[in-house]
């Protein structure tokens, strides 16, 4: 059976910052094995502005990002192997995928770095009553079908949900000549980033209604109209608040969820609020050798943060294989306190721990004047004041290790918002 | 005095930024985080500005749309002109990022570049 060094699974964003990372990092043999018949993942859809700023101080195109980490895996001589599916990976690291060319084929792994993202929530997951007529589609297929097929899905638009992918549609489907009638959105702020309802709603007078949802779908071949209605607090429609909308298509921008059935098959612990693997400080999974990093792991708004989070992750599985992460001793969790949703990384290793170890994380409602805490054992050692936090972006702490040191038999580390 | 609110769409972090004006110049610029916020503002209430991307046909590619964006940023009216002029572009595969596929859009000197590399169709298919 043919050995690598590490094996990437998914060849996105954070697939290959990982294997440039890693590569770098003094890793032998490296392969990225993606499903996809090209590298770069969802990045090749995404053909709007607005990527790299924070790693390229330049505004970069989806595929001009994913370009640029193309070229430097190039230059590294990093094998990449495209339309390739991963079927299994054991505990014990083999992969078994399989191609056109190879067939099914195993590979042994010297440590595994899961990179496949995730997929959007689809209608079936929303309980909204009606016929299933063609007309309905998760925003980001739509995406594909325009961006890369050159195949325009509709020309009256509804889209439901105000992810990113959902708001950057309503552009795109505007500027290609169709008529987008309203964003919907169920709960009460937006989902996605401030700069693309700005960019893509306000630019081009398309309404925005919060608290409101599609009850009802019409058409029995084509979608032919659908009505929406105000929703209260729990998320009940109103009766008396429904009005009709006349379109032939619906866009559902309604979450993404991390692709983890790999993951979860080989026996990696998952975390019950991001849908991703539970991971330590050195974005290490349950089993040892096995890394997670980017979408899979929890669902970023910048390709930005992906890529960074992937080259932690590649620079550890390279010293991993290389023999220089220490065995991980005894961890301290890392608690989502008051306001807060969820941590990552779920827990830490103080001993192997970075100086400043970046502590992702999502509020659970907007907060205003907010102060930021983390307390190691109930006492206070970081705080940042915030204007304003939001769900639909994420927030970060840096951590300091000296401060988790000082804390003699430390057990864990909450991070909650305290006023706001 | 006029007060206009913007939501900055330099970086992630969208500061609310006011801009105080007298008659169509600024007076007062408030509530940004960096000089790109402050000069954004002073543009977007005077000049705003937009980087138009989209995708152009492909003749022979192995893929048939090429991604596409304005090499730099033009004025917001003329987008709808700019994309009236993209949707009428073909390019012929082979395509690389950076190729000029249309040197002057909407009367605004600004190249419209291809983000892509798009291969020729191997003769196989």
């Amino acid at each position: 059976m043919r050995a690598y060094d590490i094996v990437i699974v998914g060849g996105g964003p954070a697939g290959l910052a990982a294997a440039v990372a890693a590569k770098k990092a003094g890793a032998g043999d490296i392969l990225i094995l993606e499903r996809d018949r090209e590298m770069g993942g969802i990045l090749n859809q995404c053909i709007h502005n607005g990527f790299g700023l924070h790693t390229f101080q330049e505004e970069l195109t989806g595929p001009e990002y994913a370009g640029r980490f193309l070229a430097m895996a190039r230059q590294l001589g990093i094998p990449c192997e495209i339309d390739t599916m991963v079927l299994e990976i054991g505990s014990d690291k083999v992969v078994t995928a399989m191609n056109h060319k190879k067939g099914m084929f195993r590979i042994r792994a010297g440590a595994v770095i899961l990179a496949m993202g995730c997929r959007e929530r689809a209608r079936g997951a929303l309980q909204i009553p009606g016929y299933r007529p063609a007309g309905i589609f998760s925003a980001g297929t739509a995406q594909r079908l325009v961006n890369m097929e050159g195949y325009m899905p509709g020309r009256e638009v509804v889209i439901l949900g105000s992810g990113d992918i959902g708001l950057i549609m309503a552009r795109r489907m505007t500027l290609e000549g169709a008529k987008v009638k309203v964003v919907a959105e169920r709960l009460p702020y937006c989902g996605g980033l401030q700069r693309n309802v700005v960019q893509c709603l306000e630019d081009y007078g398309i309404p925005l209604k919060l608290c409101h949802t599609v009850v009802d779908i019409r058409g029995r071949e084509r979608l032919e109209g659908v009505t929406l209605a105000r929703v209260d607090e729990s998320g009940r429609p109103i009766p008396g608040t429904e009005e009709d909308y006349a379109c032939d298509t619906l866009l559902l921008s309604v979450g993404l969820i991390p692709e983890n059935e790999l993951s979860r098959s080989m026996g990696v612990e998952m975390d019950r609020i991001t849908a991703g693997p539970v991971v330590n400080e050195s974005l290490e999974t349950n089993i040892p050798g096995v890394f997670a990093c980017g979408n899979v792991l929890h669902v970023h708004d910048l390709v930005d943060y992906v890529s960074e989070e992937a080259a932690r992750a590649g620079e550890n599985a390279a010293r991993f294989v290389r023999g220089l992460l220490p065995e991980c001793e005894g961890a301290v969790s890392v608690v989502a306190g008051r306001g807060v949703r969820y941590c990552v990384p779920g827990r830490i290793d103080i001993t192997r721990m970075a100086e400043r170890l970046p502590v992702r994380f999502r509020v659970d409602r907007i907060y205003k004047e907010a102060l930021l805490t983390v307390r190691c054992d109930g006492k206070l050692v970081l705080h940042k004041r915030k204007k304003m936090i939001k769900p639909g972006e994420m927030e970060e702490i840096l951590l300091p290790r000296e401060k988790c040191l000082a804390q003699s038999g430390l057990r864990s580390i909450v991070i909650a918002v305290e006023e706001g | 005095m006029e007060k206009r609110e913007l939501t900055c769409i330099g970086c992630p972090l969208g500061c609310l930024i006011t801009a105080a004006m007298e008659g169509g110049t600024v007076v007062e610029i408030t509530g940004y985080t960096c000089q790109r916020g402050r000069d954004y503002a002073a543009k977007e209430v005077t000049n705003p500005t937009r980087i138009v991307t989209s995708t152009v046909r492909v003749e022979g590619g192995a893929c048939p749309v090429v991604s596409v964006r304005t090499k730099a940023d033009i004025p917001k009216e003329k987008i709808f002109a700019c994309m009236k002029e993209i949707n009428a572009l073909v390019a012929a595969a082979p395509v690389k990022p950076g190729d000029i596929l249309l040197e002057d859009t909407a009367g605004t000197g600004v190249a419209v570049i291809a983000t892509k590399a798009v291969a020729k169709r191997p003769h196989s298919e």
